[in-house]
């Protein structure tokens, strides 16, 4: 294949996993933003969503793009109050305290993949995608449904910068991030904001690994890529910075495919993982944190 | 015994008691001393089954061969079991999950020795997890029996306590395939292989086989085997590749399969793959369509055939699978059915090796015998023992050689299209394992 529609495969591929990537990292970063917990089990929320999307889907046969759907809508609904529960049963008795938050997900991380692990079994299922054709560059031929996904991501990004910058509750949320003592002397239930972010990271997280099951399948270790990942993308980014963690997402996410096109994967995480010691050295709030972080 | 009774009870032990005690034991031990000799003989075996220690892929990247090895496992014990077991004693088998994992592999053959006190250990799959597993078994004297297909065991660069009977090795699979794509696909091969053992012996093994039928490599696409996405992939492969060689494992190989699809559509050259790509994954999946016409190495038929043996048939109902390769009443569970006849396979070996060597227990000297046993071995003949057909056994390499099949997609299933013989996958031997100390 010449150099043009290599680079143009590389920068699909790119793309694709940029959005992703942007979704569970936004989830990742909100939750470290407002709450300044460090949530080790966010890439289990991912694998949890994808593993819903299953028995979602699984309970249509008869029509795989209803079945989707319901997952599309049931699967972070399932995920998100498994992370309220988490929040009030876990994290709100530990008083947010950022060392025994680490330790707490690092808990929750082993607990939701040995759940997974015991009730849904080691296999990796496939989800039928809602709709399959192929759309046949010149040079090569793409997934459809990879395009979809593209679309799909960018709407719920969309949507979560709108919640976010335009409705009241984005308000309560963003006055608790930039200061939660006098959130609270102005009577913002602070506790309740902290599980409804809870709720929305994993929620975030969910609705990706939804979205990436039928190109994937599920499997209960899914989760520990898009886990990395995100973290490398909040680092760069500056935790809790959101505009840094979309331009982050997106620097990584064409880099990776572009690099793992052109020479190997294993090489792209090399260098992803150079480029965060970089960051951390050099400027260790992240490229677009603020210096209280 | 007796005094930790008394002890757990809260009383110090007197000494009346510790010496009721040992007089009763002693009373005991003469009085069974006193038996005829027939009875105790029986009793003894009936008591002492023989114990396998089944190293299982349970989860991890192999779980879908590990599902099926344990039941193929199962089927296979019952089935001698309930001929009269292993020298008149039943076997055991006891199922230690390995994770997939190397590290954990050796740990669970030493859990095996130390623990369960088996007498071998059986059923070892993925490549880097026999070769992690290996070193553990010669220290420890472990009889060890893979079903792994990789060349780590006829490479003789394990040691004398690792056996792989019950299936072909890689290298002697792909010199007896490489002749028939050269003749009916094309000369000029790019191969798409995992990143690890398995795929370095396709890789090194196929590209010597094919050069010396006058072929080429036009390309060599390593995967790491975590992989999860293909896409990327596929851009490598040369414009003037005339064959695409491809072989796959893990939870990733129905992606694999699929985005090839995509990448090529209807435009593709000719496809020839391992049916490790697609064990079990069912060939009717959405998105596989473009597999139509491609071929498959199969050690297997997973699809019955019209020369179907009556072996094949007493086989699957055995295991619970059904015409198709699929578990008995559930067409989605598909089987790992060019894999999994090894574990069959290998416990009839087992049963024969203990019977000849006069295998008592876990002894260096029996053990020695076992494996003196295993060493003389030299054929296995096609029949409810061996249903996927007749093997040469050498010896020297620890490992049997049998036929393959290459099958073609046609209507969705798989067809057997051409059978290769034993002699075409025999090699000039890299070692001797006889001359190891034992």
């Amino acid at each position: 294949m010449s150099f043009g529609p290599h680079l143009f495969l590389a920068l699909l591929e790119g793309t694709v996993a940029a959005f992703v990537l942007a979704l569970t990292a936004l989830g990742l970063s909100l939750v470290f933003g407002v709450m300044r917990v460090v949530n080790v089990a966010h890439g289990e929320f991912f694998m949890l969503g994808a593993v819903l999307a299953w028995a979602v889907s699984s309970l249509v046969p008869a029509s795989p793009a209803l079945g989707f759907l319901l997952a599309l809508i049931a699967s972070p609904l399932a995920v998100g109050a498994v992370a309220l529960l988490a929040d009030r049963l876990v994290l709100r008795r530990l008083h947010y305290a950022p060392e025994a938050t680490i330790v707490a997900t690092i808990g929750l991380l082993y607990i939701l993949q040995q759940l997974v692990l015991t009730f849904y079994g080691p296999y990796a299922r496939p989800v039928a995608a809602p709709i399959s054709f192929r759309v046949q560059f010149p040079w090569f031929g793409y997934s459809g449904y990879k395009l979809v996904v593209i679309a799909a991501a960018a709407a719920l990004l969309a949507a979560t910068w709108y919640l976010l910058m335009r409705t009241r509750i984005g308000l309560v949320m963003r006055a608790t991030q930039y200061d939660r003592e006098t959130a609270q002397a102005f009577g913002i239930p602070v506790e309740r904001v902290y599980s409804g972010i809870f709720a929305l990271g994993a929620m975030l997280a969910a609705v990706a690994g939804v979205l990436i099951v039928p190109i994937q399948q599920a499997h209960y270790l899914m989760g520990l890529d898009p886990l990395l990942l995100s973290f490398i993308t909040v680092i760069i980014g500056g935790l809790g910075s959101l505009r840094g963690t979309l331009v982050a997402a997106f620097v990584i996410g064409l880099s990776d495919g572009v690099i793992s096109v052109f020479f190997s994967p294993t090489l792209a995480k090399i260098i992803a993982t150079l480029f965060v010691a970089l960051v951390l050295v050099f400027r260790p709030s992240g490229l677009f944190g603020s210096a209280r972080a | 015994m007796a005094m930790k009774k008394t002890g757990a009870q809260g009383a110090a032990p007197t000494r009346r008691k510790v010496l009721k005690g040992l007089t009763a034991a002693a009373g005991g031990a003469a009085l069974s001393g006193l038996l005829p000799t027939p009875i105790r003989y029986f009793e003894a075996r009936a008591q002492s089954p023989i114990k396998i220690g089944f190293q299982l892929h349970r989860t991890g990247i192999g779980a879908a061969y590990g599902r099926w090895y344990e039941r193929t496992s199962n089927a296979a014990v019952k089935m001698i079991n309930d001929a009269g077991g292993i020298a008149g004693r039943p076997i055991e088998l006891v199922i230690e999950d390995d994770g997939t994992d190397p590290k954990r592999g050796a740990e669970v053959v030493e859990k095996f020795a130390t623990e369960h006190k088996v007498d071998l250990v059986f059923g070892t799959l993925f490549s880097h997890v026999v070769i992690g597993s290996a070193p553990t078994a010669g220290q420890l004297k472990m009889p060890y029996f893979v079903v792994s297909e990789g060349h780590h065991v006829a490479s003789t660069k394990l040691n004398r306590y690792v056996f792989q009977p019950g299936i072909t090795d890689v290298r002697s699979q792909v010199i007896s395939l490489a002749p028939w794509i050269a003749g009916n696909l094309g000369k000029k091969v790019t191969m798409i292989f995992p990143d690890f053992a398995f795929g370095h012996d396709h890789r090194d093994y196929f590209s010597d086989a094919i050069q010396k039928q006058g072929g080429s490599i036009a390309g060599l696409i390593p995967i790491p085997p975590t992989e999860t996405s293909f896409t990327r992939y596929f851009p490598q492969i040369p414009a003037d590749t005339e064959v695409l060689y491809h072989v796959m494992v893990g939870p990733g190989v129905l992606t694999f399969v699929k985005e090839m699809g995509e990448h090529f559509g209807s435009k593709r050259p000719q496809v020839f793959g391992f049916i490790d790509s697609l064990e079990a994954v069912d060939i009717a999946s959405p998105g596989l369509e473009f597999l139509e016409g491609t071929y498959f190495w199969e050690a297997y038929p997973r699809y019955a055939q019209k020369d179907q043996t009556p072996h094949d048939k007493a086989y699957r109902q055995a295991v619970g699978v059904d015409e198709n390769g699929a578990a008995t009443g559930d067409a989605k569970d598909v089987s790992t059915y060019s894999h999994m006849f090894g574990c069959w396979e290998t416990l009839y070996v087992i049963k024969h090796a203990v019977e000849k060597s006069g295998y008592q227990s876990a002894t260096d000297k029996d053990k020695k015998a076992l494996v003196e046993a295993l060493e003389a071995m030299t054929a296995f003949e096609e029949g409810p023992e061996h249903p996927q057909g007749s093997k040469q056994f050498n010896g020297k390499l620890h490992q049997a050689f049998g036929q393959q099949v290459i099958s073609k997609v046609e209507g969705k299933r798989l067809n057997a299209v051409h059978r290769t013989s034993i002699e075409d996958g025999l090699y000039e031997p890299e070692g001797d394992y006889t001359t190891q100390p034992l």
